[in-house]
């Protein structure tokens, strides 16, 4: 089996993809390189909102791949992780068939192909060209489904038992995401390369900013970056992350404002805070009138 | 190992792995041996010039758990220095006397100004090689933080720093009070970076003089789930108080996923039915109903006084932040009198002021303020006879120190026989139990007692009391 080593330094990550729009930080770059030179799925953690499934998409576009996403929840199954049998196409094949055809054509057709339903690591597996597989929110899934992730991840192969054992051609590039909603297990954590975002360093944000809002003056913007960062150190229920700073600035653009005084901060603090405790206590700690 | 620095590219680099590999389970961090081989394929794929490809290239292999990574940097560090001697950028015509406090100090001025990474760490690393020696003993010298951090103090720079921020030539208006609060921040935020600059090079001088294996056992700190309730910093507490929600989530889903099994509850033909006209009314999918699940009543009864103090407000967090879990939470907190704190634990009120307003508000002290288990046990069971009943489990917090005091084992008897289960938890380590006026195995002839000396401890208690 080959694998895709897609980068050739940890500059070149960096580089390539902050052609796409994002600024990726020592460790993700570092991370994210080494993914690729040996070949192990990459777990991404982080607070919501700092960019986890972004980092995903970014290498998607950065190294020309398809992104396969599997989106991972509360009670999702092998059937919708990776295959399942359309029933409903089956029944309806046998009762075409009529009696004119043997049991044993029909057992025959019925399960090939054509009646597969591909599910995302399947998907994943059987793609010739570079792939991204992303497994969103890892820790939504019941353990039963890491153990299927494990199994997969560690062979990059599926076996379905009328068809066989479908091995990957190209290993896919993959990257888990988890909330820390509940703790994945010892053995996933070991079999993947692991990687913390965290909230980026004030100077680290502001390029963010810019990057992705361009048309935002720097002086406003580097007022923003400094107004989260206090609000962080303020231990809120839910901390302001570079999602609601890049919020932040889209409003106060869209309202034409070109600085941030307490008034205003007063009027739009609901796009940074996200709950109404939050949103009175960070009134109160900036002594907001 | 005084040497450390030759060692890290070439031949020795696999042994030197292989003991970083230990110190990092020294310090409990857990490392593999399959995340071992992951490091030593990272040595060979990374860019070894560049000293931070390494460090964050082993981290992905070896630190699966964020609130391990401090720990791991700073053994990092303490294996794999940066260099030798002292860096190119100190000025050796700096010797530590006045003048040159005054000189480094303005130096941090500018630095924390501009808030450059690179400004902060030539600052740390001259005011290190300036200031922080100290000989200790013929031909041998030491290195100490603290005594940079008092000579450059930047605590007393701030006054001088929030006037050159919110200067604004433009204008005469005054900055308003939240443009002060956000330099404030941004201020404090800088000095912290300025500290651990300090401390890393600090910590890099001391491997130089005294070899890896010296430093690593004296400077690498405790996991921050491992730090004892007792010894804790005012930043560990901050740290704790961090940890505690991310950790009750965390038990919350794990008991969440314990419930969750589909097939034990009873058929649930409804839905089974309706499922199985996609499959011509063969019912090939099976639904079941959900079985309720028994949340018990919780009372926590905590010893408040001095000690003891932080331990019981990290617990009431805890199980504050765990109510769902619980089908009603009451608190009452003592120290010699006995009072209900349940009201200052409610959803919307914030953490550390319900500490500070429990202190104030709640009549937990009524006579001279030292703990007196057998008055508070006998206050409870007078104020509060219902409290306690055949469905609620009782945790009692406290180190059982009863200042010779009456330790109301009456009392304690009948509030344990009515619950329907109690604990008490003892923060203090096994060892010291018993010891002076400590009448810890008294109590625990009475209910069970853990020892519950930090974080993980408590964590796995929780998860213990609450039904499977």
């Amino acid at each position: 089996m080959s694998r895709t080593p897609q980068f050739s330094s940890v500059q070149e990550v960096r580089d390539r993809l902050s052609s796409t729009g994002y600024l990726p930080d020592d460790a993700t770059a570092t991370s994210v390189f080494l993914a690729g030179q040996l070949g192990k799925p990459l777990l991404v953690e982080g607070p919501a909102g700092v960019g986890k499934t972004e980092l995903a998409k970014a290498v998607a576009a950065a190294t020309g791949s398809q992104l396969v996403r599997l989106q991972c929840y509360e009670g999702i199954d092998e059937a919708r992780a990776l295959y399942e049998w359309n029933y409903r196409k089956q029944l309806l094949r046998i009762q075409a068939a009529g009696d004119e055809r043997s049991w044993d054509s029909t057992h025959d057709e019925i399960f090939s192909a054509e009646f597969l339903l591909e599910r995302p690591l399947l998907a994943a597996i059987r793609r010739t060209e570079p792939t991204v597989l992303l497994v969103d929110e890892t820790d939504k899934a019941d353990v039963e489904v890491e153990a299927l992730l494990l199994e997969v991840l560690s062979e990059f192969q599926v076996t379905v038992p009328e068809l066989g054992t479908i091995a990957a051609s190209t290993r896919p590039f993959v990257v888990l995401t988890s909330n820390a909603t509940r703790e994945l297990s010892e053995a996933l954590r070991r079999r993947c390369l692991y990687v913390h975002i965290g909230y980026p360093s004030a100077e680290r944000e502001l390029e963010i900013v810019l990057a992705r809002v361009p048309q935002a003056p720097a002086d406003l913007a580097e007022q923003i970056v400094r107004t989260v960062h206090a609000l962080r150190e303020m231990e809120l229920k839910k901390s302001p992350s570079i999602a609601e700073t890049l919020d932040w600035v889209h409003t106060l653009l869209a309202l034409g404002l070109d600085t941030l005084d307490s008034a205003t901060v007063r009027a739009t603090l609901g796009t940074v805070t996200k709950h109404a405790s939050d949103a009175e206590k960070a009134a109160r700690m900036l002594k907001l009138g | 190992m005084a040497d450390v620095g030759a060692h890290q590219v070439g031949e020795g680099l696999f042994g030197l792995l292989v003991q970083f590999a230990r110190a990092l389970r020294n310090s409990g961090i857990p490392v593999s041996a399959s995340e071992e081989i992951d490091a030593t394929a990272v040595t060979a794929a990374v860019d070894l010039t560049q000293r931070w490809q390494l460090r964050e290239g082993l981290a992905a292999a070896m630190v699966k758990n964020p609130q391990h990574r401090r720990t791991f940097d700073v053994i990092f560090d303490i294996w794999f220095p940066s260099a030798s001697g002292a860096p190119s950028t100190v000025d050796r015509q700096l010797r530590g006397d006045e003048s040159d406090v005054d000189e480094l100090r303005r130096r941090l001025t500018e630095a924390l100004l501009r808030g450059d990474e690179d400004d902060l760490r030539r600052v740390a690393e001259q005011a290190v090689a300036s200031l922080g020696r100290q000989s200790a003993g013929p031909g041998r010298q030491s290195w100490f933080s603290y005594r940079v951090m008092r000579q450059m103090s930047p605590e007393t720079l701030i006054s001088t720093l929030l006037a050159d921020m919110l200067r604004r030539p433009d204008t005469d208006e005054p900055p308003s009070a939240m443009d002060e609060m956000v330099a404030r921040a941004t201020i404090s935020d800088r000095t912290a970076r300025f500290r651990r600059q300090v401390e890393a090079e600090t910590r890099r001088r001391l491997v130089e003089e005294r070899g890896a294996d010296t430093v690593a056992r004296h400077a690498v700190p405790a996991l921050a789930d491992q730090v004892d309730f007792l010894r804790a910093t005012r930043d560990d507490l901050a740290e704790l108080r961090r940890t505690v929600q991310p950790l009750a989530r965390r038990l919350a889903a794990r008991l969440a996923i314990r419930r969750r099994h589909p097939r034990r509850g009873r058929l649930d033909i409804r839905r089974t039915v309706r499922a199985s006209l996609a499959t011509g009314g063969a019912p090939v999918v099976t639904h079941f109903r959900p079985r309720r699940p028994h949340k018990p009543e919780l009372v926590v009864l905590c010893d408040v006084s001095g000690s003891t103090a932080s331990f019981a407000h990290f617990t009431l967090l805890l199980t504050r932040a765990l109510r769902e879990q619980f089908a009603k939470l009451r608190a009452f907190a003592f120290v010699d009198g006995c009072d209900e704190i349940t009201r200052f634990l409610g959803p919307d009120i914030e953490l550390p002021d319900a500490v500070s307003r429990l202190m104030s508000e709640a009549r937990v002290v009524q006579f001279d303020g030292h703990s007196d288990y057998g008055r508070a046990f006998e206050t409870f069971e007078d104020n509060w006879p219902d409290a306690v009943g055949p469905n609620t489990s009782l945790l009692i917090l406290g180190d059982a120190r009863t200042n010779f005091r009456d330790p109301g084992l009456a009392s304690l008897k009948n509030l344990v026989s009515s619950a329907r289960q109690a604990f008490w938890l003892n923060p203090e380590p096994r060892r010291h139990w018993d010891s002076g006026d400590s009448v810890a195995g008294q109590y625990a002839e009475v209910l069970p007692m853990v020892e519950c000396r930090n974080a993980s401890q408590l964590a796995h208690f929780v998860q213990q009391l609450l039904p499977h």
